[in-house]
C-alpha cells in the first residue's frame, strides 16, 4: 500500500443553506435529499470515487447530525478505505486557540494537518451543494499539463445570468487573467463552479499567509484567489460541459429534481458507467397497486402507490392513498398522503402525514410558487396549504 | 446466550428445478430484490445471531457474490461473523446428506464460541422470531426444539416429508418420515434449536454407528432418549421446491399483508445486497397493477400482477401479466408474456407473445433472446 496520495478531496460541507429555509431546520444543505433516493452529498462523494480519488475529507458545521450518521464510515461510496477512505472533519478544540469554521479557506487551513498525513501532490477542494456528474480525474490531467499551481473548474453560463457568479477572464490557452466577483457588466460567460484543484504547496502556502492577514475574510473567491492573481501565479481554468446545477434555493432545488425527469432528461441517473451511491434502507420494492397511475415519475424502495403520480419523484416508503394525486411533486421519504389529498408543485419533507382530502399547493395545472412543507408536519383532513407556502408546524385548516 | 447459526444453502439439491440449475436453492432470485438466503440470515440477525456458517456444496458463486463479507447483515465482525463453508477434506465424495454435511464442519461448530446451535435451510421465505421459540426452548427444558408448520403437502414439495405429532406439553411424541406423501400434517421447516455440545455429540455418534440422515438416525431415533419439543409456527411460510411453489411464493407478495408481515416487522427488517441502482423511471404510457418493482427499472409498458427485479426494461406497448421477470430482462415494444419466468439477462425482443397456457408457466432462462 502506497504512503503517498495523488490527490485528496476536501469537501466543503457545513453550510446551513439558509435559502432552502424548512428543509434545512435540522439538517446541512449536503444532506438535503434529491432525486428519489439519493443526498445531495452523493453527488460529488460518487464523483470522487468515479474519479479514482478514495480520500476524502467532509468539513461540517452546521447540524451535523444527520450527515455524519449518513457518511458513517464511507461504505456505500467504497470509501471505507484502510488508509484514505471517507473523513468527517468537524472544527475542534485546539492547544492555542479554538475556533469555528470562519470561511471555506479557513475550514481548509485548520484541517491542513489532515491533509499533509496523505502527503498529496494535489488538493481538490468541492462542495456539497451542486448536483453534477463530473471526472475530476480529467481536471486533474490538465492541471498537470498546464503546470498550473491553481485550476479552478468553469461552466459557461447565459450572459444574462452571468453576474450572479464569479467570472473567469481567459487567455486563448484557458491561462486566467482576470477574476471578477458577481461583475455587474461580465466580459466572459466562464462561471466558476466552486470546485478548486491546488497544487498542495502553494495550498499551504496561501493558507498560511491568509490566516496572518487579519482583515482577509478567510474565503477562497474573495481572498485566496485574486492574491494567487496579484502574485502571478498561474491560475487557470477548466472549462467544464455537462450539466451542473447549484440547489441552494427552493425552487432551483425542485428543477433539478424536475431535470432528472422525461424522455430524455436533462441529468441522467441510469448511466452504468457513472453510478451514483447512496446509503440504502432495507425496504422492499416498491408496489403498485391496482387503480393506480403513475406517469413520468421517479420513485424507490418501501413506496406503496394506490393513488395517482404525475411528474413527480418520491423518495423511500411514501404512501400515496387511492384518489391521492400528487403532481410536479418532490416527496422526502416516509410520507403518507392520505386518500383524495392532492399535492401540486411541492416539496414534501421527510415523515409528513398529509391528511385525507387536504390540498398542498395549487389546485391550478401549472404554478410558479413551489409548496414546502417541513418535516413531521401533520396537515389536517380537508386543510389547504396555499401555495408558495412553507410550513413548518402542524396545519388544520 | 451465544448462538451459532448454520445455514444449509443447497441440502435440497436432488430436488432442483429451473431456477435452481445453476445455482443454490439459498441465491434463488425472489420478490424483486432478494435472494432467498436474505431471509435466514436477516432473521438470524435480527435474533443476534452474529456467528454463521453457510454450508455449501457445490454451484456456490452466486451465493459467495451476493453475500461477500457479509457487511449487508452486519456481518462483517472480528468475532464471529459470517463464514462460508465449502465442501473440504480428502475424501473424493462431496457429502450427501445434512448429518453428512455436520460431520464435514464438526471442527468449525466446536471452535465456535457458543452454547447453543440454530440450524435452518433457506427454501423458505418468513420472517421468524426466535426469541419465542429460545423461550418455549427453556421452559420445556428440551434438548431439541424443532419448529414445524400445519399445512398441506403437495406432490412437489421436498421429500422426504418429515411429520411430527405434538403433544399439549409440546413434546414430539411421534416422527413420521415418507418418501412421497400429500395431504395435511404437522410438517418439520427444517430448523432447530440443540445445545452445541449435544449437537456435537449426537454427530460423533452418528458417525461412528456410519449413519447419514439427520431426521431419521438422530430425531426419530433418539425420541425416548432425548425431550425434542416442537415449536409451532403460524406465521407467512412461503416454501420453495418447485417452478410452481416459486412463481406462488413471488405472487404471494403481492399480497399487502403478506407484504408487511415479511418486511414491515420493527427491528426484523429483511437485508439483502445493495446494488445501488437508480430509482425507477415510469414513462409517459405506464401502466401498473398490482405490481413489485425493484429500483433501476425504466418503465413505460403495461405490468399487471407481476414482480419485476432491478434493471427491468419494458417498452412502451409491451404488455407483461402474472410473470417474473429478473434482473435486466428486456421486453421490446409490443410484446406481451404471461404466466412467463425470465431468468437474469433475457430480452424478449422479436417474439410478439409468449404465454402459458392452462395453468403452465414458461421458464426463460438466462441470457435468453426470443
Amino acid at each position: 500500500m502506497l504512503n503517498k496520495k495523488e490527490c485528496v478531496a476536501m469537501l466543503l460541507a457545513g453550510g446551513q443553506g439558509s435559502r432552502l429555509y424548512a428543509l434545512t431546520n435540522k439538517i446541512a444543505k449536503p444532506a438535503v435529499p434529491f432525486g428519489a433516493k439519493y443526498r445531495i452529498i452523493d453527488f460529488p462523494l460518487s464523483n470522487c470515487i468515479n474519479s479514482n480519488i478514495d480520500t476524502v475529507g467532509v468539513l461540517t458545521q452546521y447540524q451535523p447530525l444527520v450527515l455524519n450518521d449518513y457518511i458513517g464510515n464511507g461504505q456505500p461510496w467504497d470509501l471505507d478505505r484502510a488508509f484514505g477512505g471517507v473523513h468527517i472533519l468537524p472544527p475542534y478544540q485546539g492547544k492555542l486557540k479554538t475556533d469555528w469554521y470562519r470561511g471555506t479557506a479557513n475550514a481548509i487551513y485548520q484541517n491542513v494537518d489532515f491533509i499533509k498525513r496523505y502527503n498529496p501532490e494535489y488538493v481538490i477542494i468541492l462542495s456539497g451543494d451542486h448536483i453534477y456528474k463530473m471526472d475530476y480525474g480529467k481536471m486533474l490531467a490538465f492541471h498537470r499539463e498546464k503546470k498550473a499551481d491553481i485550476t479552478i473548474a468553469v461552466i459557461d453560463v447565459p450572459i444574462k445570468e452571468a453576474s450572479r457568479f464569479g467570472i473567469m477572464n481567459t487567455k486563448a490557452d484557458h491561462e486566467i487573467y482576470e477574476f471578477e466577483e458577481k461583475p455587474k457588466k461580465p466580459k466572459s460567460t466562464n462561471a466558476s463552479m466552486g470546485i478548486y484543484i491546488f497544487s498542495s504547496e502553494e495550498l499551504y502556502k496561501y493558507l498560511e499567509e491568509d490566516d496572518q492577514d487579519a482583515t482577509s475574510s478567510n474565503d477562497f473567491g474573495k481572498n485566496i484567489i485574486p492574491k494567487m492573481l496579484a502574485d502571478g501565479k498561474k491560475l487557470y481554468a477548466y472549462p467544464f460541459s455537462g450539466y451542473w446545477k447549484d440547489v441552494g434555493t427552493i425552487d432551483s432545488l425542485w428543477e433539478a429534481n424536475m431535470d432528472l425527469l422525461g424522455q430524455e432528461p436533462l441529468f441522467e441517473t441510469f448511466d452504468p458507467d457513472w453510478k451514483i451511491y447512496s446509503r440504502n434502507d432495507p425496504f422492499p420494492p416498491q408496489f403498485i397497486a391496482s387503480g393506480a397511475f403513475v406517469k413520468n415519475s421517479l420513485i424507490t424502495v418501501g413506496c406503496h402507490i394506490e393513488g395517482r403520480v404525475v411528474n413527480s419523484l418520491l423518495s423511500n416508503n411514501v404512501k400515496v392513498g387511492k384518489g391521492a394525486l400528487v403532481e410536479d411533486s418532490v416527496i422526502f421519504s416516509n410520507t403518507v398522503i392520505e386518500e383524495g389529498a392532492s399535492v401540486r408543485y411541492s416539496i414534501i419533507d421527510e415523515d409528513v402525514i398529509i391528511r385525507k382530502n387536504s390540498i398542498v399547493g395549487t389546485t391550478e395545472p401549472t404554478s410558479d410558487k413551489i409548496t414546502v412543507v417541513s418535516s413531521q408536519v401533520t396537515i389536517g383532513e380537508g386543510a389547504h396549504v396555499m401555495p408558495g407556502s412553507i410550513l413548518e408546524k402542524d396545519f388544520e385548516g | 446466550m451465544a448462538t451459532l447459526g448454520l445455514i444449509f444453502s443447497n441440502i435440497h439439491d436432488k430436488e432442483i428445478f429451473e431456477v435452481t440449475q445453476n445455482r443454490t436453492i439459498a441465491s434463488a432470485p425472489i420478490g424483486g430484490r432478494y435472494r432467498l438466503i436474505d431471509f435466514t440470515l436477516s432473521n438470524m440477525v435480527n435474533n443476534n445471531i452474529t456467528n454463521i456458517g453457510v454450508v455449501t456444496k457445490y454451484n456456490y458463486q452466486s451465493l459467495m457474490d451476493h453475500i461477500g463479507s457479509g457487511k449487508e447483515w452486519d456481518l462483517a465482525r472480528k468475532n464471529g461473523g459470517l463464514v462460508i463453508l465449502p465442501p473440504y477434506g480428502v475424501s473424493s465424495d462431496l457429502y450427501n446428506s445434512r448429518l453428512e454435511a455436520l460431520k464435514s464442519i464438526l471442527s468449525f461448530i466446536r471452535y465456535a464460541k457458543a452454547e447453543y446451535v440454530v440450524l435452518a435451510d433457506c427454501y423458505q421465505v418468513c420472517n421468524i422470531d426466535f426469541k419465542p421459540i429460545f423461550k418455549q426452548h427453556f421452559e420445556t427444558k428440551a434438548d431439541i426444539t424443532c419448529v414445524y408448520r400445519e399445512t398441506d403437502i403437495n406432490i412437489d414439495d421436498y421429500s422426504p416429508v418429515v411429520m411430527m405429532e405434538v403433544d399439549e406439553n409440546k413434546t414430539v411424541v411421534k416422527m413420521d418420515i415418507q418418501k412421497s406423501f400429500v395431504g395435511h400434517a404437522n410438517v418439520s421447516t427444517d430448523t432447530w434449536i440443540i445445545k452445541k455440545d449435544l449437537l456435537q455429540s449426537l454427530v460423533t455418534q452418528a458417525i461412528e454407528r456410519n449413519q447419514h440422515s439427520f431426521n431419521r438416525d438422530i430425531l426419530k431415533e433418539n425420541l425416548g432418549n432425548l425431550k425434542i419439543c416442537g415449536y409451532r409456527f403460524d406465521g407467512y411460510f412461503g416454501n420453495i421446491s418447485s417452478l410452481q411453489s416459486y412463481y406462488k411464493v413471488n405472487m404471494d407478495l403481492l399480497n399487502n399483508c403478506i407484504r408487511n408481515e415479511l418486511f414491515y416487522q420493527p427491528g426484523r427488517a429483511i437485508y439483502t445486497r445493495v446494488r445501488d441502482s437508480a430509482p425507477t423511471k415510469y414513462g409517459d404510457y405506464a401502466n401498473i397493477k398490482d405490481s413489485l418493482i425493484a429500483d433501476g427499472c425504466i418503465i413505460d409498458g403495461t405490468v399487471e400482477n407481476s414482480v419485476l427485479f432491478r434493471g427491468v426494461r419494458i417498452s412502451q406497448g409491451a404488455v407483461v401479466k402474472n410473470s417474473i421477470l429478473m434482473q435486466n430482462t428486456i421486453i421490446s415494444e409490443g410484446i406481451s408474456v404471461n404466466r412467463v419466468i425470465t431468468d437474469k439477462f433475457v430480452s424478449i425482443t422479436h417474439t410478439k407473445s409468449i404465454a402459458g397456457k392452462n395453468g403452465e408457466l414458461i421458464y426463460i432462462k438466462k441470457d435468453g433472446v426470443l
